[in-house]
């Protein structure tokens, strides 16, 4: 019978298999009671197939089933809802206390709403902005490595690289002081004081040339300041620019004369299984790509041949990460093949004997030396010999266990290549240890 | 080109030859010799596997050590206030496993216990008012499949073909199932003033207060306040234990560990939202407020990380589809460039605001292939192509760039990113 009732296919491809057996069987001449066999296991298999069939009916006609059922359901309620509004608060939470919001609510907002009392200058920011911001965005705003540039970068907007600065491109400045506020210096959020912010405000501002440097900061005279970009922004105008043209009906065929490769991946992206990517510049060009047009690509380039010089270098590279992490490498793969051990063998803190004997310590260890446990006669002769565990008795024992140690209650076929074995050695002993 | 670069170069090739060895070797064994995986007895059909619990909380199998988030490095100053990205070449179907889902932190991914957790709402509201993690599980929930996609997802392309591999041109997304509160139910609670013309600021509770503005419309709509993703908690890096949910909308929108939302009568401006997520168009002039991320598509498999190992014959090409403004109704595929497109099958119609998987499944004669996905949602907007793209707005954009993907795929099955004409 079958494991898949309801499905016809499968019971009638093993019938196709064990006709075609049946037929090979035969041709080569058997005893006439094996061809009687098999075709019987025939007659069965046909048989099987035949009440497949019946029950891939009858689960088609459950499945219609189902289907009304389901059409029937449509046409009642839909017991699906979001979540109930109650229409009236429900009373969860308690109220907030002015301390609390007062800790936490420290926005502020482009017409100077949030600003606390205070003041700074352009030199005492210029003092806490090199002990405090310039190692990430240099002593002069200019950016240090990745880090954001902060200053300059006026009239580049509409170049192909804009510096969108504090000076060129924000449109308020409470954005910088709330910025500044909230959440730098990076690493150390939270810890300047109001004075602190407006004075690297107005260093900031000083150095996008926004002020002189003898200019003070204050909530007074915050929302005086006039941005260079402040009207630089318009809100989201895609529905007009492009929904509008690009809700239609897209072309399907002959939609371009045709196609040419204009540029090719600037990385190639190898992706090492460490983790994290190595990015390596492609040197290819779009040259000698074929053309394409409505009749497929103008020509069929060859395939490339693998590059010798490529695949002689490559195992170098292997070699030195295998070196670093031979040894932890070596213990992970033994503990990987011990899996085929613990059935019957226990190692590490607490290990008792199963079906085989706790193995801690067993490098080093006397053979046959753990009580309580019954060995074969062989291993109680070593152990009378005093002979030990060794890396070369382990690795002679785990390549052939019946043939090393004849009459072992060991039922283990062994290891085959030593590399495996010398892994398992490493394993037992750091796990046993 | 740098030299240190040079020896991982040649892994890279190496990697991509010992691909297509691998298959050679397969088929050989198939037409000649039996196969000894199956005529010899194989260790795991002997010895016993591993027992229940020894992985309390399942990994996947080492095999797949691959697959995983990856970050390009010199993209970002620190790995702090950085990016990673899904590998979705890897990915079938259209949920993202939370622990391959894409990072994206501007302090660091950090450690905030249920019990720790505060979420407070004050401003324009008749009562200020503080909840706990406890208080949340109190709130009728929904469940939600969306996607949750960085605006600066592909946004390298806009300079063209950049970094070779779909993960790494349009890894910055994930689509999850969340179980959350919406976010009216508290400004219900709270009392607040749900004029149309007031705001929602979110804020979260890492070092940088991440703080976004978000419109009383959509507020009232379907922003979700969440604490599980796929049935179990949040992970850390997505905001563990409650983050926001704004369905369709510019991922830096989707507060973690959101502890504050206050009710304004006006946008805050924050950084966030004025210096970054911001568009500069040719003219230097930029877009604000540009929230909803439009329809796009990419094809997955194959792409530059998923060759063709098979050769020719059946071929399955399988991608993503998602918009921000509703349901995927229809991927269109070409392999030649966009000369001609066939419909694709959709793997089941998409929820709205979430991923759609898309097939052809068709027959690769192993001619070279120019292949493309189309995307349409059901307001009837075509992803464009990258031509119209930038003729509306430019180069200059980092974000928003949905522009049709071109896989340029050689006779050994091999994909490349590449732009073409």
């Amino acid at each position: 019978m079958s494991k898949s009732p309801n499905i016809i296919i499968p019971a009638l491809g093993a019938t196709a298999v064990i006709l075609g057996v049946s037929y090979g069987y035969t041709a080569r001449d058997y005893g006439q009671d094996r061809i009687k066999i098999l075709e019987t296991r025939v007659e069965q298999a046909e048989a099987a197939a035949r009440a497949s069939s019946q029950n891939a009916n009858a689960a088609s006609d459950s499945a219609a089933d189902r289907e009304q059922r389901n059409t029937q359901a449509k046409g009642a309620a839909d017991l699906t809802a979001p979540a109930p509004d109650h229409g009236s608060a429900m009373g969860i939470g308690r109220v907030a206390l002015p301390a609390e919001i007062a800790a936490w609510d420290v926005d502020v907002l482009p017409d100077g709403r949030g600003l606390p009392v205070g003041s700074g200058d352009v030199f005492t920011g210029e003092e806490v902005f090199v002990e405090r911001c310039a190692a990430c965005h240099g002593d002069f705003a200019e950016g240090v490595d990745n880090w954001p540039v902060l200053a300059g970068g006026f009239d580049t907007l509409a170049d192909d690289d804009p510096v969108k600065t504090m000076g060129s491109y924000w449109p308020y400045l409470s954005t910088a002081w709330d910025y500044i506020n909230r959440s730098m210096p990076f690493g150390e959020a939270g810890t300047l004081t109001a004075d602190e912010t407006y004075a690297i405000v107005a260093y900031l501002m000083y150095s996008n040339d926004m002020v002189d440097d003898d200019f003070v900061l204050s909530q007074e005279n915050f929302t005086d300041v006039e941005m260079h970009n402040a009207s630089g922004f318009v809100i989201d105008d895609r529905p007009e620019t492009e929904y509008a043209a690009w809700r239609t009906e897209p072309c399907m065929e002959n939609c371009k004369d045709e196609v040419s490769v204009t540029m090719r991946s600037v990385f190639l992206v190898a992706t090492p299984d460490a983790g994290g990517t190595q990015s390596v510049i492609n040197d290819a060009t779009p040259d000698g790509l074929p053309r394409f047009t409505a009749a497929g690509p103008s020509f069929i380039p060859a395939a490339a041949e693998a590059s010798v010089e490529d695949a002689s270098l490559a195992p170098a590279e292997q070699d030195v990460e295998a070196t670093d992490g031979a040894d932890l490498a070596m213990v992970a793969a033994g503990e990987k093949l011990f899996r085929r051990c613990s059935s019957c063998h226990a190692i590490g803190d607490g290990a008792k004997n199963k079906s085989g004997p706790q193995l801690n310590g067993i490098v080093g260890r006397t053979i046959g030396s753990v009580d309580g446990f019954r060995y074969s006669n062989g291993m109680v002769a070593a152990n009378a010999e005093g002979r030990v565990w060794d890396t070369e008795s382990l690795d002679g024992f785990f390549e052939n266990p019946k043939s090393y140690f004849p009459g072992t209650k060991m039922s283990f076929r062994g290891f085959t290549t030593p590399e495996d074995r010398a892994a398992v050695i490493a394993y037992l002993r750091s796990a046993g240890e | 080109m740098d030299e240190k670069l040079t020896p991982s170069r040649r892994a890279f090739l190496k990697g991509s030859a010992a691909v297509a060895a691998g298959s050679v070797a397969g088929a050989a064994a198939a037409e000649g010799a039996p196969d000894p995986l199956i005529t010899e007895r194989q260790d795991w059909a002997s010895y016993t596997g591993i027992g229940v619990d020894e992985v309390p909380y399942g990994l996947p199998i080492h095999f797949e050590k691959n697959v995983v988030r990856r970050n390009v490095e010199w993209l970002t100053a620190s790995p702090i206030s950085s990016i990673n990205f899904t590998p979705i070449h890897a990915l079938e179907g259209t949920i993202t496993p939370q622990g391959c889902a894409f990072e994206r932190h501007h302090s660091g991914a950090i450690e905030l216990s249920k019990q720790d957790y505060r979420l407070m709402i004050n401003g324009l509201v008749d009562k200020p008012l503080v909840f706990t993690y406890e208080d949340l599980e109190r709130m009728p929930r929904e469940n939600h499949v969306y996607f949750c996609e960085c605006a600066a997802n592909t946004g390298m392309e806009w300079a063209g073909a950049q970094l070779n591999g779909a993960q790494f041109t349009h890894g910055m997304i994930h689509n999850m199932e969340y179980t959350g509160v919406p976010l009216r139910t508290l400004l219900k609670e709270a009392g607040a003033d749900i004029s149309a013309d007031n705001w929602v600021y979110v804020e979260g509770a890492d070092a940088s207060s991440n703080g976004r503005s978000i419109p009383m419309e959509k507020a009232l709509d379907d922003v979700l306040v969440a604490f599980k993703a796929n049935g179990e908690a949040l992970r850390m890096e997505h905001g563990y234990p409650v983050r926001l949910v704004v369905p369709g909308w510019e991922g830096n929108m989707w507060i973690k560990w959101v502890r504050r939302i206050e009710i304004v009568d006006r946008a805050v401006e924050s950084r966030e939202e004025t210096s970054k997520y911001t568009d500069v168009y040719e003219d230097g002039t930029a877009r604000k407020w540009t929230w909803v991320m439009d329809a796009k598509s990419v094809i997955t498999s194959p792409s530059p990380q998923m060759p063709i190992t098979h050769g020719t014959g059946p071929l399955v090409i399988s991608g993503l589809a998602w918009s921000g403004h509703g349901q995927i109704t229809r991927v269109d595929v070409s392999k030649d460039g966009g000369i001609t497109w066939e419909t694709a099958r959709l793997g089941k119609q998409g929820d709205t605001k979430a991923l759609t998987r898309f097939y052809l499944d068709t027959d690769w004669d192993g001619a070279p292939m120019l292949l493309q996905a189309r995307a349409m949602d059901d307001t009837g907007y075509v992803q464009p192509t990258k031509e119209q793209l930038r003729e509306t707005r430019g180069v200059n954009s980092v974000y928003h760039n949905n522009c049709i993907q071109t896989w340029y795929v050689n006779v050994e099955g091999i994909a490349e990113n590449v732009e073409v004409s």
